[in-house]
Parts: C-alpha cells; sequence; structure tokens
C-alpha cells in the first residue's frame, strides 16, 4: 500500500472531490498560487483551474460568510483558513449563519460547506495562532467537528465532510502535515462520527483526538515498555457527531479512563466525555475518569514551556500510572 | 479616477412628485393591473404590520417586532423587478420583502405567534422569515451579518452560470460592520451580480445618521471602484427607474453596485423603542404628511387614472380583512411540539434514510 504524508491525503481527497463534483470549490487566502501556506493544495490550481481553486483576500468574514451564502445555493465550497485560529473573526458567520440557518428557516435551508484547516498548538507561534476550537464549534447544534490524526482517516474523513450536507469543520494539525501513513489507491470515505481503537489494550483507555492521538499512542508504547500496562487508545476521529458506543465499550471493557486532548480544560471536550461516561457506564468505572489537557492559560510562545504545556507522552504516561494507583 | 452617482435623489419632491419618474420604461410598460397589484402590496405590508403590532400589544408575539411601516415602496419597488433567477437577503426589518417576493400572510403571522404552521415552523420568529422557493434567504437577526450572504448567493449565480443577481438589503445602521465592507470588496474583486440595497430610515436604532456614520453611506462604492445610486425610497416609481439600472448591469454584466434607498419609519426601531429620544413627533407627522409612500403612489395613480379612491379603500379593506384572517389563522394554530425542538438542526438527522454519518448528534 502507498506511504503518503498526511498533507498528501488531504490533497488527494480534494483532488478526487473535485473531481467527481463539479459544485465543489476549494477557496482560501494562499490556496491556488501559493499553493497553500501548507502546501495542502499545492498542484490543485494547475489541475483544475482558477474557477475552482480560488486565492481569497485576507478577509475571513466575507469569504466564509460569502461560501455559506453560496453553499444556500447548492455549491460546496470547501473553504481554507489558513489555521483555525482566525474562526474568531468569522465567528458570526460560522456559528450565527452556518450553524443556525438550517433551524431558523424551519428546514428549507441547509449549507453544505466544509471549512477546514490546522488547528493546533506547537509550533511557537503565540496565543494568537494556537487555538484549538473544536470544543467551541461542536457546542453549536447543527455543525460537525471533526479532527483526524492519520493520513489514512485525513483523507477518508475529508471525502465524508465534502459529501455531507451540513456544514462540517475539519480540523487538521499543522504537526501532523508531514507524517506518513499507508493510504490505498482505491477509493475509500470514513463515515464522520466513527471512533476507532488505533491500540488495543486492558488496562486502561485513552481516548483522544487529533495529535493528542499521537502522543497518546507513543505513551501508551512506554506505559507497556517500562511498566508492563496495557492502554488502549480510542480516537474520537468525530467529535460531532461522536461515537459514543465505541468510547463506552472500551470502558466496559478497562473499567478505568484517561481523557486527553490539546484543548483547554474548562468545557472541553473531555468534559462532555466524562458526563457521558459517568452516566452510561458509572458501574463499570474502578477509578475516577482522569483528564490530561493543556496547561489552563494562553497559548505560551517559549518554546520548551510549549511543550510542557501541551499534552506529550510523559504527562500522559504519569497521568495514566496514576489512574492505575 | 471615482464614478459618478448614476442616480441622484433630486428628481422628485414631496406630494405630488411620485408621477416624476412615470416615463421611466420600467414603469411606463407597466399595466393598469400590475399598477395596482403594486399598490396592494404596499398596502398589505401596511397592514400586516399593523395587525402584527396589535397582535404583540396582545402578547400574542415575543421577543422583538422591526416594523417596515414606512419603508413600502422600498421592498415592494426592489422585489418588484425581480425576475425568476433573482434573489433577495435581507436583515431583520424583513416582513416587508417576505410579502413583497410573494410570501402569504398567514404562514408570516403564525410565525410571529411562534407556531408550528409559521413559515419556519416557529423557529425563527419576526427577524427570521425565509422562503427559498421564492428566492427569498431570510431575514437575518445580526446586522451586517447577511451581507456576505448576499455575496455568496450572487457568487453561486455566477459560478452555475445563471443569469440573474442578489439584491442584498441592509439598513444604515449597517454600513459600518467590517462584514459589509468585506462583501463590498469581494462583490467588486470578483464583479459579482449583487446590488447592495441600503434601505437609510434615518437612524441606525436610535443614532441619527449623522451621529453615526461618516460621509454618504452609498458613495463608499467609489472605494471599491463601483457604481453606485442614490433614491427616494418613498417614491414607488422612482425606486423601480433607479434598481432596475443597476439590476440590470448586475444581471446582464456581473457588475455590482450599492444604492441608498432613502426612507423612513413610523414606528421605533423595534416594539422596545419608545420613540420618544432621539426624533421629534413633528419629524414623523411630516413625513406621514408629505411622503407617506402609499399615499404619494395612490395620489399617483389616481391621477392616472387607474386607481379611484373608491377602489383604493376596497383594496385596504381587503388587506385588513386579509390581515386579520392572518391573524386568526395564527391564533387557531397549534404550537410546535417538544419533540420539534430537535428537528431541522442537521441535513441528515431530517433525513435518516440518506444519513451517511455515524453516531451522536444530539448531546444532554
Amino acid at each position: 500500500m502507498p506511504v503518503i504524508t498526511y498533507r498528501e491525503a488531504l490533497r488527494h481527497a480534494l483532488a478526487e472531490e473535485l473531481q467527481r463534483d463539479a459544485n465543489v470549490v476549494v477557496m482560501g487566502e494562499e490556496v491556488a498560487q501559493f499553493n497553500g501556506a501548507y502546501k495542502v493544495t499545492e498542484g490543485l490550481l494547475e489541475k483544475f483551474g482558477p474557477k475552482r481553486i480560488v486565492d481569497t483576500p485576507i478577509s475571513e468574514a466575507g469569504f466564509i460568510g460569502m461560501g455559506i451564502g453560496a453553499s444556500m445555493l447548492g455549491v460546496r465550497p470547501v473553504m481554507e483558513l489558513m489555521f483555525w485560529s482566525f474562526y474568531s473573526v468569522a465567528f458570526d458567520q460560522i456559528l450565527n449563519n452556518a450553524a443556525n440557518v438550517r433551524y431558523m428557516s424551519g428546514g428549507l435551508i441547509h449549507c453544505p460547506i466544509v471549512i477546514r484547516g490546522p488547528a493546533n498548538g506547537g509550533t511557537n507561534v503565540g496565543a494568537t495562532h494556537s487555538h484549538t476550537p473544536e470544543n467551541i464549534l461542536a457546542n453549536h447544534p447543527g455543525v460537525k467537528v471533526v479532527c483526524p490524526a492519520t493520513p489514512y482517516d485525513a483523507k477518508g474523513l475529508l471525502k465524508s465532510a465534502i459529501r455531507d450536507n451540513d456544514p462540517v469543520f475539519f480540523l487538521e494539525n499543522t504537526i501532523l502535515y508531514g507524517d506518513k501513513g499507508e493510504v490505498p489507491n482505491e477509493e475509500y470515505v470514513i463515515p464522520l462520527g466513527s471512533a476507532e481503537v488505533k491500540r488495543e489494550g486492558g488496562d486502561l483507555t485513552i481516548v483522544a483526538h487529533g495529535r493528542a492521538v499521537i502522543n497518546s499512542l507513543a505513551a501508551a508504547q512506554l506505559l507497556k515498555q517500562e511498566h508492563d500496562i496495557s492502554a488502549e487508545v480510542v480516537d474520537l476521529r468525530s467529535i460531532r457527531p461522536l461515537d459514543e458506543a465505541t468510547v463506552l465499550a472500551s470502558v466496559r471493557k478497562t473499567h478505568r479512563v484517561l481523557l486527553v486532548e490539546e484543548n483547554k480544560p474548562f468545557c472541553g471536550v473531555g468534559a462532555q466525555l466524562a458526563y457521558l461516561i459517568q452516566e452510561q457506564a458509572f458501574d463499570d468505572l474502578d477509578a475516577p475518569i482522569k483528564r490530561v489537557s493543556a496547561i489552563d492559560a494562553p497559548a505560551i510562545y517559549s518554546p520548551p514551556l510549549e511543550v510542557e504545556q501541551l499534552p506529550h507522552p510523559q504527562r500522559i504516561l504519569k497521568a495514566a500510572i496514576e489512574l492505575l494507583k | 479616477m471615482t464614478k459618478k452617482p448614476t442616480v441622484t435623489a433630486d428628481k422628485s419632491d414631496a406630494a405630488g412628485g411620485g408621477a416624476a419618474f412615470a416615463g421611466a420604461p420600467v414603469n411606463a410598460r407597466l399595466s393598469k393591473d400590475a399598477k395596482i397589484a403594486l399598490y396592494r402590496s404596499m398596502v398589505r405590508i401596511r397592514r400586516f404590520e399593523e395587525r402584527s403590532l396589535r397582535a404583540y400589544q396582545a402578547k400574542k408575539i415575543g421577543g422583538f417586532l422591526h416594523l417596515y411601516i414606512g419603508q413600502e415602496a422600498v421592498a415592494v419597488g426592489c422585489c418588484s423587478l425581480m425576475t425568476k433567477d433573482d434573489h433577495v437577503i435581507t436583515a431583520y426589518r424583513d416582513h416587508g420583502h417576505a410579502l413583497a417576493v410573494g410570501m402569504e400572510m398567514k404562514p408570516l403571522m403564525a410565525e410571529l405567534y411562534g407556531k408550528a404552521t409559521g413559515c419556519s415552523k416557529g423557529k425563527g420568529g419576526s427577524m427570521h422569515f425565509f422562503d427559498p422557493e421564492r428566492n427569498y434567504w431570510g431575514g437575518h437577526g445580526i446586522v451586517g451579518g447577511q451581507v456576505p450572504l448576499g455575496a455568496g448567493l450572487a457568487y453561486g449565480l455566477k459560478y452555475k452560470g445563471v443569469k440573474g443577481a442578489c439584491m442584498t438589503f441592509m439598513g444604515d445602521g449597517a454600513v459600518n460592520q467590517g462584514a459589509v465592507h468585506e462583501a463590498y470588496n469581494l462583490a467588486a474583486l470578483w464583479q459579482l451580480p449583487v446590488v447592495f440595497v441600503i434601505e437609510n430610515n434615518g437612524y441606525s436604532m436610535g443614532t441619527s445618521q449623522a451621529r453615526s456614520s461618516a460621509g454618504e453611506l452609498a458613495r463608499r462604492a467609489e472605494g471599491y471602484g463601483m457604481a453606485w445610486g442614490v433614491c427616494d425610497g418613498h417614491n414607488l416609481y422612482e425606486v423601480r427607474a433607479s434598481m432596475e439600472k443597476f439590476l440590470a448591469a448586475a444581471r446582464e454584466e456581473s457588475k455590482p453596485a450599492i444604492v441608498e434607498v432613502r426612507t423612513y419609519r413610523y414606528r421605533g426601531h423595534s416594539v422596545a423603542d419608545p420613540d420618544n429620544t432621539y426624533r421629534n413627533k413633528a419629524e414623523i407627522e411630516d413625513y406621514r404628511k408629505t411622503k407617506d409612500p402609499i399615499q404619494v403612489f395612490q395620489n399617483v395613480l389616481i391621477g392616472e387614472g387607474v386607481l379611484t379612491e373608491e377602489a383604493a379603500g376596497q383594496i385596504d379593506a381587503e388587506a385588513r380583512a386579509e390581515a386579520d384572517v392572518s391573524a386568526e389563522f395564527a391564533e387557531a394554530s397549534p404550537f410546535p411540539a417538544v419533540e420539534d425542538i430537535t428537528k431541522d438542526v442537521y441535513w441528515e438527522a431530517d433525513n435518516p434514510s440518506e444519513r451517511k454519518s455515524q453516531g451522536r448528534l444530539f448531546f444532554e
């Protein structure tokens, strides 16, 4: 099976969907001539031309709002945010218009739009460029939120997102763009709302999404090697819809839960998961649920400190050992 | 190079001036019946709004209610120019546009009452009327927030190769919102078939234009290299004559424009506005006496021999009766059920046989 990067997997998904559906248009800052700020869209302008691959001005409220309006007429825009951090200047368009218009119209309108781009810390760009808003986005009924961790998932989920008739917010990660993984040449899609057990284990369940999955897998490896602890790692892949069945099945198997995310702790994704698990699997728990989140402050610039602020394998490992005490 | 505005506001004056644009081709070709239909459309808006105010005062309607009374010639004039490929989007003072594009009174009044028979099933309320079948895309509550959507509808038309235009309405308070300027820039940059219509009623809520906006509102188009114009909004013929040029340029040449339509509202910003802090009653009375859009057009049509006072009285009585019937319909309609709260949230949840995603969409 071919081994490609996360970035290439996304590009292949875009190209395949552009090829499949003439209503799909890719739009954003620097996506065309510049080949993408992070090169996700490299070569697409050459292949599909300027009608399908469109450079926008630095004007997120304007072009995201424009994409939402176009989606109401049946265009299927895939909008790139250079960083998801910039969603704040388009917040009204994303969360008042895309999220609400179906409801406020009594179901007469839907918005088949995808907004995608990287949402992560860890690259020493300070607080303004390091937001991870999956929890904030998922707080809004009407939207779907996806956070792929691997090249295979990135491609299969993006194809599903583009075919979806609801607004889908697709959160990537600049640190993962160069990660390689097996991705088949044959077409496939991964349904939104399907989690995956990325590593099987029996002693505890680690639930994570995005790059926290990669760090959790590294921690699980260390737990096995150094402490003979067998951790199961569940990758949510999709925040909303949420695959609660896969999470609960793992909890019922291991009886101990560690929730890992790059989000800030307050009302993070883990808060919702903890509520869900205590409600649905209270009697299966042998210990209180634990969480590893970002240390609760705006993203720090100082490079070695930013590493500490975010969940990393040693922090995850430490929390896992405490959970098993 | 700056572009000169193609329309100025000096061609019509107060009472009797409404005939000034009667000879414009877009008006000259109107049949007698078409003229009466335009008149009727304005009267229906007026009576609907008055009836909704009474329902509000009787506590049948919750929330806000932004009445269109005084501005009727704007929505009716603009929307009367629509072809089947033209589209409309507006802000929260949206009842007039809804009626002008052909929506029925009953579902509108029922929406105000929060009933399941409302145009949005009681989920949107006064500020959020929609009818995509009639190319009416709302009804949006955030000042200026609908303007990028209007640019997007125009983008969609151009992308699909459809010859149509989108009239994107906003109030004079919206022109200072950043999203509006972003939409202006995109429309001009990509030559989108959109006409931005500023319904300038003089007050952004309780703050007069002089206290909130620098410069002339539509002239800001010059900064983006767009055409612009100004017209009087109490004169239906003038609204139609002015708008037609810009709409034609948008449809035929994909050229965007900004048109400021000078109008006035008799009522407060919303029913929550006591309307006694920022303007005086004499100002309202003066407009009512000299520029009331319905009275002005009635005078014109009587002058043309198209309408009689008696026929006008008949139209008025019918509009009042229709509004009363809509209120009775709303009153008799059921409220949505609790189960309805979570319908119309996701397309996929409402179309379960076509659902492709898995997992939980709604939470506790």
